[in-house]
């Protein structure tokens, strides 16, 4: 099933819920993100912030509830399109051999779609690697290198981003380069976003509501400064 | 020097045993010093080799008098007893056995179809079951070989699969270059067993066709045959199990179901 490309609600979790052996992961999440809204999740190491977002793209499987993504429940959309409209940047960047374009190239070629070079273009302009298509990837920084993996997860042109502490495998400078490149990313093309991170600064810099998770339960949300403040 | 001792046959083979043990036993001590632990595991498999193969042994001799198509069910049973010994080496892969037990028997059971049919093998059970059973065994190794690699593999690159995931692509792409790999890695055995042939080794087939009066060129190349008869299977045996397992560590919603600790 395709889905709809204009709705304000972008993404709506709904009791969603995993277990594991009997463990609990996650346990009656419930939130929804209007289109171009940046929620950060927060909490301890452990509590669940990465499980409650893997299960937002079905890399997991809830094991309760669902996930409605712009009014579709995604149980019935199909696996691949589903990620490529919720875009992941995980915690190391994980490159494809190769040069930066073969990266960037990578989701589009997977429906059978080339990139084409201008695109690819203003994709690294960016995240601030204009003239770097040609670069391996072997010999680029940390920072180089997660700026590259959010590039290649907006080739797919997802409805909503979801990163997974991008910045917390990164040195200072590296964190403060990444950082800058999804602000700019998400604020100039208004992209919904959802971000795991440990860093409540970070949050409040690059969010604008928050939910803090504790033992698998989301214990508090709302607007970023009070929710961590609180 | 044991002839000395033993004089009956049955003696001296136990007691050659003894002696071939002792000497896998030095290295399982060997071993132990540097903290790696192989004792449960290797006497384990000593022990259950030796009663396995006296026990073959004994039906062998039954079975020389018995019907030729008797030798397809020995066949058959030796197919799912590699499928049940090779499925070990898979740990955490949904239907392991299922796979190992299709692609053994799809991989040898065709190799030794077609050879016999064509008169390569002889249909008398003294020679079908030995063959077959080599070509089995090979294929069994082959086909551990190649699902403890693909497993180790897609453990370890867990974050290359799911990104893949992640970026859209399908399920049996993203595992691709392991498959790949299992595969290569699964055939060195059997390419190297190819190459080194009558230099590095002289095989015990041939040893024993000689020492039953075969003519000397007729027995190495008989031996050649067979070793070209494994490759075949084993390569068939790897390339179907490779191409089964690799669907099979994904659920219907494209997640990959091999995880650390699940």
């Amino acid at each position: 099933m395709c889905i709809p490309p204009n709705s304000s609600v972008v993404l709506r979790a709904e009791h969603l819920g995993r277990t594991v052996h009997n463990k609990i992961l996650i346990q009656d999440a419930n939130f929804e993100l209007q289109k171009g809204e940046v929620l950060a999740i927060t909490g301890p190491s452990g509590s669940g912030k990465t499980s409650l977002l893997r299960l937002l793209n079905r890399l997991d499987e809830p094991t309760s509830g669902t996930v409605f993504v712009a009014g579709v429940d995604y149980r019935h959309i199909e696996p691949r399109e589903l990620r490529r409209k919720l875009g992941m940047v995980t915690q190391r960047p994980y490159l494809f051999p190769g040069s930066v374009a073969d990266n960037l190239r990578f989701g589009p070629a997977q429906r059978g779609e080339t990139l084409p070079p201008e695109a690819m273009e203003e994709l690294l302009t960016q995240v601030g690697l204009k003239d770097y298509a040609g670069r391996d990837v072997a010999n680029l920084s940390g920072g180089e290198a997660q700026r590259v993996s959010v590039a290649r997860t907006l080739a797919n042109s997802p409805l909503a981003l979801l990163l997974d502490e991008p910045t917390s495998a990164s040195d200072e400078a590296a964190k403060l380069e990444v950082e800058s490149a999804i602000q700019k990313v998400v604020r100039g093309q208004g992209l919904t976003c959802v971000m795991v991170t440990h860093d409540v600064a970070q949050a409040v810099r690059l969010a604008s509501r928050a939910l803090v998770v504790e033992g698998g339960r989301i214990v508090r949300a709302g607007p970023v400064r009070e929710v961590l403040r609180a | 020097m044991l002839r000395l001792f033993f004089h009956s046959q049955l003696q001296l083979g136990f007691a050659q045993a003894l002696v071939a043990a002792l000497s896998a036993l030095v290295v399982i001590v060997l071993a132990r010093r540097r903290g790696i632990h192989l004792e449960s595991e290797t006497v384990i498999a000593m022990v259950r080799g030796l009663v396995q193969i006296i026990a073959v042994g004994s039906i062998l001799v039954i079975l020389l008098r018995a019907p030729r198509w008797t030798s397809g069910i020995l066949l058959a049973a030796m197919i799912v007893a590699a499928g049940a010994t090779s499925a070990r080496r898979a740990k955490g892969i949904p239907e392991a056995f299922r796979v190992s037990a299709w692609a053994i028997a799809f991989g040898a059971g065709s190799i030794i179809a077609l050879m016999t049919s064509l008169g390569v093998i002889d249909t008398a059970i003294t020679s079908l079951v030995p063959v077959g059973s080599m070509l089995i065994a090979n294929a069994m190794n082959t086909n551990s070989l190649a699902l403890n690699r693909f497993r180790s593999d897609v453990l370890s690159h867990i974050g290359e699969i799911e990104t893949a995931l992640a970026l859209g692509a399908e399920a049996r792409n993203s595992v691709s270059p392991y498959v790949q790999a299992s595969f290569e890695a699964s055939l060195i055995p059997a390419i190297d067993s190819l190459r080194s042939l009558g230099i590095v080794w002289i095989p015990g087939l041939m040893a024993g066709m000689l020492l039953s009066g075969a003519r000397p060129v007729y027995a190495a190349i008989y031996q050649f045959v067979v070793l070209a008869m494994i490759f075949a299977s084993s390569g068939l045996t790897s390339l179907i199990s490779t191409m089964l397992i690799r669907g099979r560590v994904f659920s219907p919603a494209e997640q990959l179901l091999l995880q650390p600790g699940r």
